[in-house]
């Protein structure tokens, strides 16, 4: 069995050629998924990719939380379908709130854009699988809203139950709140996270390592073995 | 047509550097005294027909679910005074 990743493209989405790419060299069969349409396409898994989707001109992610294809990946994600927010998809998760807390401007207002070192937290998510907890790995990162951010409650919650799923390794590069870089749902099959590891699959781009390719492995394997 | 003001402000809680950005430049150019600068979001809604109860439930409905994101920012909704009432100046 091939492992269909659909990937969805909203107006002012960036990284849906790097995604569907990461998906194939990963061994999966891409599958381009259109904000305006509802149908999913019999994929098993979903991919938010980064950019900037309606231009982040509400707020990051909000408007896109509204478009067609969102109401079936909502439902869908609460069933249980495998999904992944990559840096402007994780602002589209917790704007949705498959995933708690909101995403604001970085603390010291620039964009940034660097190779960011990560410490995976949860290897037991759908898509992270592949690592094992306390790795340290490298991908991009590049954003201006990356500050996660979460009342108290909320992140005490997150640390109780496992769910902070990346810390930002060697320094935090946007404020957020305990390091975070990534989170999961309590189920495991929504994961949110603001580095791309999308553009780190081939020694050719992005950072010149793979440090990335474990989400699409590790996604391909669950789905295979489901 | 009436119209109805939705701001927006990050709740208090909430590190807003944008609002700090603001406040450590007003000394260079002269502003003192301030001690506090936080930056928020106002949409004015140009509103078809009466602005009643049911009007009103739908826009604070449309800020909670849309304009703000309860997460992090609060909201308050206002009526301003019908602009054709203002005597013209």
């Amino acid at each position: 069995m091939t492992a269909r990743i659909g990937v969805v493209t909203f107006p002012g989405t960036l990284d849906d050629r790097d995604s569907l790419r990461a998906v194939r060299i990963a061994g999966a069969e891409p599958v381009s998924l259109w904000h305006r349409d509802k149908d999913l396409h019999q994929v098993d898994a979903v991919i938010l990719a980064g950019g900037f989707s309606y231009g982040d001109y509400l707020r990051a992610g909000a408007i896109s939380r509204f478009s067609p294809v969102m109401e079936t990946v909502i439902e869908q994600a609460k069933a249980g379908m495998p999904v992944l927010g990559i840096c402007n998809g994780f602002q589209i998760l917790t704007e949705a709130h498959l995933l708690p807390g909101a995403m604001l401007r970085n603390n010291h207002l620039h964009f940034i854009c660097r190779d960011q070192k990560l410490r995976v937290e949860n290897a037991e998510t759908a898509w992270t699988s592949d690592y094992t907890v306390g790795q340290e790995i490298s991908v991009p990162l590049k954003n201006v809203d990356g500050r996660y951010t979460a009342d108290e409650h909320t992140l005490d919650e997150l640390e109780a139950e496992g769910r902070v799923a990346f810390r930002y390794a060697d320094l935090n590069p946007n404020g957020s709140l305990r390091d975070i870089a990534g989170i999961t749902n309590a189920a495991g099959n929504v994961v949110g996270l603001m580095p791309h590891p999308e553009h780190a699959v081939e020694p050719l781009i992005g950072t010149g390592g793979t440090d990335g390719l474990g989400f699409f492995t590790s996604i391909i394997k669950k789905l295979v073995n489901a | 047509m009436a119209r109805v003001v939705v701001d927006v402000m990050l709740k208090p809680e909430i590190l807003d550097p944008q609002g700090q950005a603001v406040q450590r430049a007003l000394p260079r150019l002269g502003f003192e005294g301030i001690a506090d600068v936080r930056q928020g979001k106002r949409f004015e809604l140009e509103v078809e027909g009466p602005v009643d109860d049911a009007a009103l439930a739908r826009i604070n409905e449309m800020a909670e679910t849309f304009l703000a994101n309860t997460v992090i920012e609060d909201f308050t909704v206002k009526i301003e005074a019908d602009e054709k009432a203002e005597e013209p100046k």
